[in-house]
């Protein structure tokens, strides 16, 4: 008993569980502060839209190992440990934000958005009293699909000593251990399902019945 | 007697226009070159019930939209209370027009107090107030505020939906109300119910109304003018018998409408 790995290596999973949850937090949340009003910036400016999503459609098609790679080199936001760790989860989670929101509030049934408009709403009234609201369950899809998305790839930034989960991931491959490469794997997991519960919830919660 | 000065010509041409709530003057609205109205020239008077009547894509709710200034003209100028739409403050002019469309309208996440209660909450109203104008409403609608404030609107059937997008309109008690298809969903024996009383509520509010319908009995029941519009152009304005009498051939179609409903009971 005392020999399995969750119980084995407990004090450690710990500490590089925080890790996790820090990186994807701050990850998250930064995604959150610029993804959002990106995808209201383009249903308003629709000019915008192409180069916009297609920016973050890029982004997300590079491979995490790549970018974690890639950004060694870069001042300010590169390097290697967390600063540049969090930069890439950030841009990793853009994407289902960004889009999430557009389809979301471009969803809002246009004789709402029109009777709210005729009515005299702002556009600004409009966008906080009507179509936010309305398609918050879509955006925090979004978000959902992002947290679990960055659960994962933030496994791979202990590649750039960011720290994680990952640690016993690489350590394991390095030592070949499965026990090793478990305890990283088993709670990266189960911290995915767990944020997908509770966004998924949240959405149920928030949704607008009609 | 000769006029001197601006604003004494103005005093005397007021009161001839009082009457004239809304003015379409030679409007003409394109999209990629493609007239969606053309050279509309007519006016509403304070207090009426114009109908607005055509078939779909006519142009009849284009027409309406030019009014509110969801819309604005290519050509001409439309005049509510006598200056052209595009130098009103749009938001300003909107909340002088009450608007109702079909019941898709109301806000699906807001009370039906909260959807009552809107544009006075937007005017800044104080709560308690807003509350007394919304229960006095949803009263003149004939639905028990008790019952009803408190519900969402996918709890209500459309009738009742459908009342509630008429109280809502009415909230800031605005002169004008611009009704699109309102009844168009309903059932045939609430929609008659709620024409008539409808119609009693317009006279008894004494408030300019325009109604958009395609529908030739929904205009008789409303109206005290109907305007047919035709390929974006308004073919025939007058009253009911007026427009019984017209010879144009759109109209002809619409009467052929009645009376083949007529003949078959």
């Amino acid at each position: 008993m005392k020999d399995f790995f969750l119980i084995k290596y407990a004090p450690e999973i710990l500490q590089h569980t925080l890790e996790h949850l820090f990186l994807v937090g701050v990850a998250i949340s930064v995604a959150i502060a610029i993804g959002i009003p990106l995808g209201i910036l383009i249903t308003r400016q629709t000019q915008l839209r192409q180069p916009i999503l297609g920016v973050a459609n890029i982004l997300q098609t590079i491979p995490s190992l790549a970018l974690f790679g890639l950004l060694i080199p870069v001042p300010v936001i590169g390097g290697i440990g967390v600063v540049p760790a969090i930069v890439a989860l950030t841009l990793y989670s853009l994407l289902p934000i960004i889009r999430n929101t557009y389809t979301g509030i471009t969803g809002v049934d246009p004789a709402i958005r029109e009777a709210g408009r005729g009515m005299g709403m702002t556009d600004r009234q409009l966008l906080l009293q009507v179509e936010i609201p309305l398609a918050i369950g879509v955006i925090l899809a979004g978000v959902r699909v992002a947290t679990v998305i960055a659960i994962g790839i933030a496994t791979i930034a202990a590649a750039i000593g960011a720290g994680g989960l990952g640690v016993f991931i690489f350590r394991g491959i390095a030592v070949v251990n499965n026990q090793l490469i478990l305890a990283g794997a088993v709670p990266a997991a189960v911290i995915a399902l767990l944020a997908d519960l509770l966004i998924g919830w949240l959405e149920q919660k928030l949704k607008v019945k009609s | 007697m000769i006029i001197c000065n601006d604003s004494e010509l103005r005093i005397q041409i007021m009161p001839q226009n009082n009457s004239v709530a809304i003015e379409f003057s030679d409007v003409t609205l394109s999209r990629n070159h493609r007239p969606l109205v053309s050279r509309l020239n007519f006016n509403i008077h304070r207090g009426e019930a114009l109908v607005l009547l055509g078939r779909s894509g006519s142009g009849k709710t284009t027409t309406m939209k030019l009014i509110n200034r969801l819309y604005t003209p290519t050509q001409g100028e439309v005049l509510f209370d006598g200056r052209p739409t595009t130098q009103w403050d749009e938001i300003k002019l909107r909340r002088k027009i009450g608007y109702v469309i079909q019941e898709t309208g109301l806000f699906p996440h807001f009370t039906i107090e909260r959807n009552v209660g809107l544009v006075p909450s937007l005017e800044g109203w104080q709560p308690r107030q807003i509350k007394t104008r919304v229960y006095e409403l949803l009263h003149l609608v004939g639905l028990d505020p008790a019952q009803f404030a408190r519900r969402y609107p996918h709890e209500l059937s459309g009738g009742q939906r459908q009342r509630v997008g008429v109280a809502r309109a009415l909230a800031a008690d605005p002169p004008v109300l611009l009704m699109d298809e309102p009844f168009g969903a309903l059932d045939p024996i609430t929609r008659l119910e709620l024409q008539q009383e409808f119609r009693r509520l317009q006279q008894e509010l004494g408030k300019t109304v325009v109604f958009v319908t395609h529908d030739i009995q929904e205009a008789c029941v409303l109206a005290s003018r109907i305007g047919l519009m035709y390929g974006g152009e308004l073919v025939v304005l007058g009253t009911k018998d007026e427009f019984m009498r017209s010879q144009h051939p759109e109209s002809l179609a619409f009467l052929q409408c009645l009376r083949s409903l007529q003949d078959n009971l």
